[in-house]
């Protein structure tokens, strides 16, 4: 049984591999069926692990030859040392934790620079859902309903930057992401990006 | 010569062992020499030119080498016939691997039932205490005693799963990959209670006779079968009684009022039991629950589990299992953040199976993708040959 690679990544974690040095290790957390971590693994000759919360994910991940663990962003990030990975990824993921600011300090004590992925809540699509229909929005990142979305700490690029500056955390890079996929023009990014992007993707770490 | 589908063995192959602890004895953790001790050993597929395709499989509590094929003692397929083989998750087309009854078991290696090479005499109740350490020390030396520098993987279930702890940490150079299954780094208090209660069973056989029986032809069997009763229970799970068993009986209509076996749970335990005192020795079985008890890795280094990683350039696969309630999910994943705290390599997996305890032996479809997936990985990122 051999595992046919997935090059056909989704835009959102091509953005985020291309942020990642070649050959350094690397920290995925919600690393899902493994496909990035593979195609890092594939492309950048890195050093990976993984952390999936479901056990589909798992058992998919280690069935390929990767190294994954059954955890959770919230629990397990604790037991890592400090400095332990040039990169930690947390991609669509930060939204659905229960303590999103212990999450992040936890990314960027264990690795030297960390990848933050989100859906942004201040896109004009989810502002207009609010603003005009007053419903809570339904977009293509966010497809579940109110009552059956894992999101339970939504916030915009705006709010993002916000905590980073708050807890000194630098953010060397961020990306915002149109709904095509897309990069939301550089000329615009410092204004636009918050209204434009329907997904962001920083590059941060922990100043020092 | 015994044929099973996959592997013809001469009668003279099934007692393949080496004399060990010649040069120099093996000095145990109770402080105790051995020399001279044989270790019994069962191969099976060949070992590359490279010698690098070595696979040592640590059999648990009631296993033996005779891992795959026909066991000549029992006329029935090895324990994990299931795993190992031309073409299985195990390939012996590719793998070279290797399984000794472990030090104080009870076919062939060195143990009470067996004769101590410097008096004469058979060892019974004066055999040493053993450990899982000196169990691990034991298979080091035969290993060395097969002129093999490095294990490309070592791997086991249960007490197997503890041998595989053991070795990562007192031989990590010597390990490239670690898939301990259902295991835990510590034997938890509820499992030593249940072993107390195996051991009391025997100790309190008349037949027992202080564990000097050889020399009659009476062995502490009642204590030994009920021993074995007890333990079969937590291998399995509730739902996997209740489904197999639940209350119906046993080649009857209705209950006889009497404590006759009417339930076909009890039958099938009676059976367990009355099956396995005639290829286990008592003694055995007080000595090896013992040592299991004892096991505390943490306990060995300062600083706790994580230190006997620390530094560790070994793979790990940990996997459990969803019903296992003798070595649940939760030691598994003390291991993993043990793991995880020193940046070691790790996989961990939890399999959804109802089967409890002893899925590691069972059809397990998720369990065998896993670790199928596990050593081609690994073997890849060792640089194995496909095919030796």
């Amino acid at each position: 049984m051999t595992f046919t690679p997935n090059y056909n990544l989704r835009p959102d974690l091509l953005a985020v591999a291309e942020m990642v040095k070649s050959n350094t290790r690397v920290l995925d957390v919600g690393c899902g069926d493994g496909a990035l971590l593979y195609y890092l693994l594939k492309n950048k000759h890195i050093d990976g692990r993984g952390i999936e919360l479901s056990m589909d994910g798992v058992n998919a991940c280690v069935a390929q030859g990767l190294s994954v663990v059954q955890g959770d962003a919230d629990t397990d990030l604790s037991y890592y040392p400090t400095k332990a990975f040039d990169f930690v990824i947390l991609s669509q993921t930060l939204q659905a934790t229960r303590a999103p600011v212990e999450v992040l300090e936890n990314l960027v004590r264990i690795g030297r620079r960390a990848i933050v992925s989100f859906p942004n809540f201040g896109y004009w699509r989810v502002r207009a859902s609010l603003a005009i229909k007053g419903k809570m929005p339904l977009t293509k990142s966010l497809p579940d309903e109110w009552y059956n979305t894992p999101n339970i700490h939504f916030c915009t690029i705006k709010d993002f930057v916000l905590l980073c500056n708050k807890r000194s955390i630098i953010i060397e890079k961020k990306l915002a992401l149109k709904s095509n996929n897309s990069l939301v023009p550089q000329i615009y990014r410092n204004f636009g990006g918050n209204l434009m992007g329907e997904q962001a993707i920083f590059l941060i770490h922990r100043n020092e | 010569m015994i044929k099973s589908d996959e592997f013809e063995t001469k009668m003279e192959d099934y007692n393949k062992h080496a004399i060990l602890g010649v040069k120099q004895p093996l000095v145990l953790e109770c402080g105790v020499s051995l020399n001279n001790f044989p270790v019994y050993y069962q191969t099976y597929g060949s070992l590359s030119e490279k010698k690098d395709n070595a696979i040592l499989v640590c059999h648990a509590l009631s296993g033996d080498q005779f891992l795959a094929g026909v066991n000549p003692t029992t006329g029935k397929v090895g324990w994990w016939n299931l795993v190992v083989g031309p073409d299985k998750v195990i390939d012996t087309n590719r793998y070279f691997v290797i399984c000794t009854n472990i030090l104080g078991g009870c076919m062939g290696t060195v143990g009470p039932k067996e004769v101590n090479s410097e008096t004469g005499e058979i060892w019974g109740s004066n055999f040493p205490m053993i450990t899982i350490q000196d169990m691990v020390r034991a298979q080091a030396l035969l290993i060395d005693h097969l002129a093999i520098d490095k294990l490309f993987c070592v791997i086991g279930g249960s007490m197997g799963g503890m041998q595989v702890l053991e070795w990562a940490a007192t031989y990590p150079e010597r390990v490239l990959t670690a898939v301990p299954i259902a295991a835990a780094a510590q034997h938890s208090a509820q499992n030593i209670a249940f072993h107390e209660v195996g051991r009391q069973a025997i100790m309190a056989d008349p037949n027992w006779c202080g564990g000097n029986y050889y020399a009659s032809d009476i062995f502490p069997d009642r204590g030994l079968a009920i021993a074995r009763m007890v333990a079969h229970i937590t291998y399995l799970s509730e739902p996997s009684l209740q489904t197999k068993f639940g209350r119906r009986l046993q080649d009857r209509e209705s209950i006889t009022f009497g404590f006759d076996a009417d339930f076909q749970v009890e039958s099938y335990l009676r059976h367990q039991g009355s099956t396995f005192v005639d290829r286990f020795d008592a003694n055995s079985y007080l000595y090896i629950t013992r040592a299991m008890d004892y096991f505390d890795l943490s306990e060995r280094f300062d600083g706790g589990l994580a230190e006997a990683f620390r530094g560790s350039k070994t793979r790990f696969c940990v996997i459990s299992f969803s019903s296992d309630w003798l070595y649940p999910t939760s030691e598994s994943r003390m291991v993993v953040h043990a793991l995880n705290s020193v940046a070691a390599s790790v996989s961990f997996a939890e399999i959804r199976s109802d089967k409890g305890h002893d899925s590691f032996l069972l059809d397990e479809p998720e369990f065998w993708r896993v670790l199928r997936g596990f050593l081609s990985g690994s073997a890849d990122y060792f640089g194995l040959d496909e095919f030796s």
